[in-house]
């Protein structure tokens, strides 16, 4: 392997890995608030031990989430670092900004584990608010620099320098919105999915447990409805996303959509897999004219296709699957959150059948596969450029070398800190049964952190 | 002053006051791995119920000063990104099991015994890893390999300029923050603790003194350009020495709040703060104009003035919106009686 494909393989192992805390650490922030917020209005005590559970958790997540994103940001430099002298002269304001926002989330964070028992309720309410806050801000503004790799803004290079530098072109360049929207609408989706499966997976334990069972109910309920809004927000913001690809970079969305040929009234391929000897898409279902209609919202939008591109600009073709398999776990988050509406609120019944109650439980891991599944999409359907058209991945790798050590001993620590951490959670959480939570006196002192 | 010192100042800042956060928060680890045993000195206790608010605000600080770096001075950052790969991976290795530790710890009581030698163990080897960035800046670990900078390894681990550094950065950091929890427990009325940590500081604070004069003596040799240029900030260095003697003399005097005991530690700390203030002013302006020498100076590895515009104005904005919040945790952590004085953390 070339110092390229491992540099590219560690950095990815590294986001892999960080994204899962990190997304948790952007959407359970939010559902802690509005755990907090449901108690303040209804006073019922399982909603304080259920934002308190929910933050322990928490605080064992960011035990990894503030590690690895530290990894992250430092080896971008280490392994980057022709891509960080650009952003570095141009787009470092993001960068900049994001501290902030780290600082605000770890300032609150700790005031809101450490000092709970000794502020007042809306003082406790505001820095939830002020974690979730800095939590969403620091996703958007680390997505905001993503963004800028694919839809450069702000700077010109000529004869190899770098002219023209406008710092606020490129922070607010075209596509910032739209993708920093995606990231955190589908952190919140999946912060608050994976407290549904748990929820979920305790309520079909405790059955017996009627005290147990309906708090986990409650949690549920919360849970779905929070995860229901946002995976339909995400898929709304995902389809202007696919706008975007059209408009700014239709070679990644020709690799998507596994289209080889220029044409209006296009098909839109799904499942299967692109082959490149055939130039199509194999054992695909096809909609005809979808995807000129989805890229531009007539039949009529010509599509550009993968031909009208030099070859050595093509994406690699796998990333179809990616974005398949990332928009296939969307829809049924949204199908799984519709049936759970009616089958609640319309048809009235009181409990969940079994089925229903495996299909959330599921719904937790496939949010964190979709996540997954998405952010690999988005980076290699961006290769074989670093900063779109402008600088080649293989023009920022570091020239060092020895990277394959460093690769072992990263997964290593990775590997270690995953096993810590789902030791740590089940430990605590075995030794905190809910039940010891819920028959606490609320005046003992129970809601401490 | 022109941006270029603008900008190096405000990452100055930044390092210094990571320094003093950071040195608190790896000590307070080892020392509540020392004392681990001591269950009447509540020696530990004192240093958890430091270090368990702290760890999560000191950690950004890390994250601050790289990404100020890359802002102020892309030019630095491709040589520096280079050449540190390997220690920096290290660093970061050592960090991320670190504090992920120190929270599983916090969690599971049980196991706080060998979570607690983990954090005690890294924290005193990041240090002495973090420190040698500043040797490696000095010029003589880089080499050109097939035309791309290259650290020699081999080279820095058998330089005495090195070890010097490494010496002062584990001593510094033992003497640093015993003293500041000899000052926490002093606060919170825990004498038996505040007498370990008086104890621990007045050994260890003569050995960093002599690892510093190690330090100049190896400077000498191996980093010539940089030992010269000090020397013309050499009354800043007497200054730096004489606020040390101020410190040990503050922990002889009686103490104001105890009529038996001892020292005022408060007076030290503030002392030792001044004294690693006057010395690390003198390291850094002699540093200039070079970030790594004889290639990057603050000039050349500059950003783009349009950058550092947007750059400043959004420190000004970041500072006002963020200082109430640091007042608020100070007062929170480090003032409340309730907290300081509790009798069994968490």
């Amino acid at each position: 392997m070339d110092d390229l494909v491992i540099a590219r393989s560690l950095f990815g192992t590294t986001m892999a890995f960080h994204i899962i805390f990190a997304t948790l650490g952007v959407g359970i922030p939010l559902m802690i608030l509005f755990a907090e917020l449901l108690y303040q209005k209804t006073k019922d005590r399982d909603y304080a031990v259920m934002a308190k559970r929910w933050t322990k958790g928490l605080a064992v997540l960011l035990g990894v989430a503030i590690p690895s994103g530290t990894i992250a940001g430092v080896q971008l430099s280490l392994l980057w670092p022709g891509f960080m002298e650009v952003i570095g002269k141009v787009m470092s304001l993001p960068f900049q900004i994001e501290i902030y926002a780290f600082f605000i989330e770890a300032l609150f964070m700790s005031i809101y584990v450490y000092a709970a028992d000794r502020i007042s309720p809306a003082m406790r309410i505001l820095s939830v608010t002020l974690i979730a806050i800095g939590a969403s801000a620091s996703a958007i503004l680390i997505t905001n620099v993503h963004a800028f790799e694919g839809t450069p803004a702000g700077f010109r290079i000529e004869n190899g320098e770098i002219v023209d530098v406008d710092p606020w072109v490129a922070f607010f360049n075209p596509s910032f919105f739209v993708t920093a929207g995606h990231v955190v609408l589908s952190a919140f989706m999946t912060g608050a999915f994976v407290l549904a499966s748990i929820a979920a997976y305790h309520m079909l334990r405790t059955k017996h447990h009627e005290r147990v069972y309906r708090f986990h109910r409650k949690a549920l309920m919360l849970s779905l409805t929070v995860g229901g809004i946002f995976s339909l927000l995400t898929a709304l913001n995902g389809h202007e996303s696919a706008q975007l690809l059209h408009k700014y970079q239709p070679e990644k969305l020709a690799a998507a959509e596994g289209l080889f040929e220029t044409q209006s009234h296009a098909p839109l391929a799904i499942g299967g897999y692109t082959d490149r000897e055939t130039e199509s898409v194999k054992w695909a279902i096809e909609i005809p004219w979808a995807l000129s209609f989805l890229a531009g919202n007539s039949f009529d939008t010509v599509v550009r296709g993968l031909n009208d591109f030099p070859k050595e600009w093509w994406p690699p073709l796998f990333v179809h699957t990616l974005f398949n398999a990332m928009v296939g776990i969307g829809f049924l988050l949204i199908l799984l959150s519709i049936i759970g509406f009616v089958w609640n609120k319309i048809m009235k019944r009181p409990t969940f059948p079994h089925w229903l109650m495996w299909c959330f439980i599921a719904a937790g891991p496939l949010s964190v596969l979709g996540i997954e599944f998405g952010w690999i999409f988005a980076c290699t359907g961006r290769q074989p450029w670093v900063i779109y058209r402008m600088m080649k991945t293989e023009n920022a790798v570091t020239q060092t070398g020895n990277l394959a050590t460093l690769f072992v001993l990263f997964v290593a620590v990775y590997i270690i800190l995953s096993i810590a951490v789902v030791l740590v959670l089940r430990y605590y959480f075995r030794r905190h049964p809910v039940a010891n939570d819920l028959e606490e006196k609320p005046n003992e002192g129970s809601l401490q952190m | 002053m022109t941006n270029e010192l603008i900008a190096i100042t405000l990452i100055w800042g930044f390092i210094f006051i990571y320094a003093v956060m950071a040195t608190m928060d790896f000590g307070a680890g080892f020392w509540s791995m020392v004392y681990i045993n001591q269950e009447k000195t509540k020696a530990t206790n004192i240093a958890n119920r430091y270090l368990s608010p702290t760890w999560e605000v000191t950690n950004v600080f890390i994250v601050a000063i790289v990404v100020a770096l890359v802002s102020f001075f892309p030019g630095a950052t491709f040589l520096l990104g280079t050449v540190l790969l390997v220690p920096g991976s290290i660093i970061l290795l050592l960090l991320a099991i670190r504090s992920a530790f120190l929270v599983f710890a916090h969690i599971t009581k049980e196991y706080e015994k060998a979570l607690t030698y983990i954090s005690g163990i890294t924290g005193i080897i990041i240090p002495a890893l973090l420190i040698s960035v500043l040797p490696i800046t000095h010029g003589e670990f880089i080499e050109m390999k097939n035309g791309t900078p290259a650290l020699n390894i081999s080279r820095l681990l058998t330089s005495p300029h090195e070890y010097a550094f490494i010496g002062f950065a584990i001593s510094s950091t033992l003497f640093l923050s015993s003293l500041l929890l000899a000052d926490y427990s002093n606060v919170a009325d825990e004498n038996d603790a505040y007498r370990i940590y008086r104890r621990d500081a007045l050994i260890l604070g003569p050995i960093s003194l002599l690892m510093a004069l190690f330090i100049m003596l190896t400077m000498q040799r191996e980093a010539t350009w940089l030992y010269e240029k000090m020397m013309n900030y050499l009354p800043w260095l007497i200054g730096s020495v004489l606020m040390f003697f101020v410190a040990g003399i503050a922990l002889f005097l009686p103490s104001t709040k105890h009529k038996e005991m001892r020292g005022r530690p408060r007076l030290a700390v503030v002392a030792i703060v001044i004294q690693y203030f006057l010395a690390s002013y003198a390291y850094g302006k002699a540093h200039l104009p070079y970030m790594i020498y004889p290639d990057v100076t603050i000039q050349s590895g500059f950003t783009h003035p349009n950058t550092f515009r947007a750059l400043f104005a959004s420190y000004i904005v970041g500072f006002l919106i963020l200082f109430p919040g640091f007042v608020y945790f100070w007062r929170l952590f480090m003032k409340d009686q309730r907290y300081v004085r509790q009798k069994n953390e968490g």
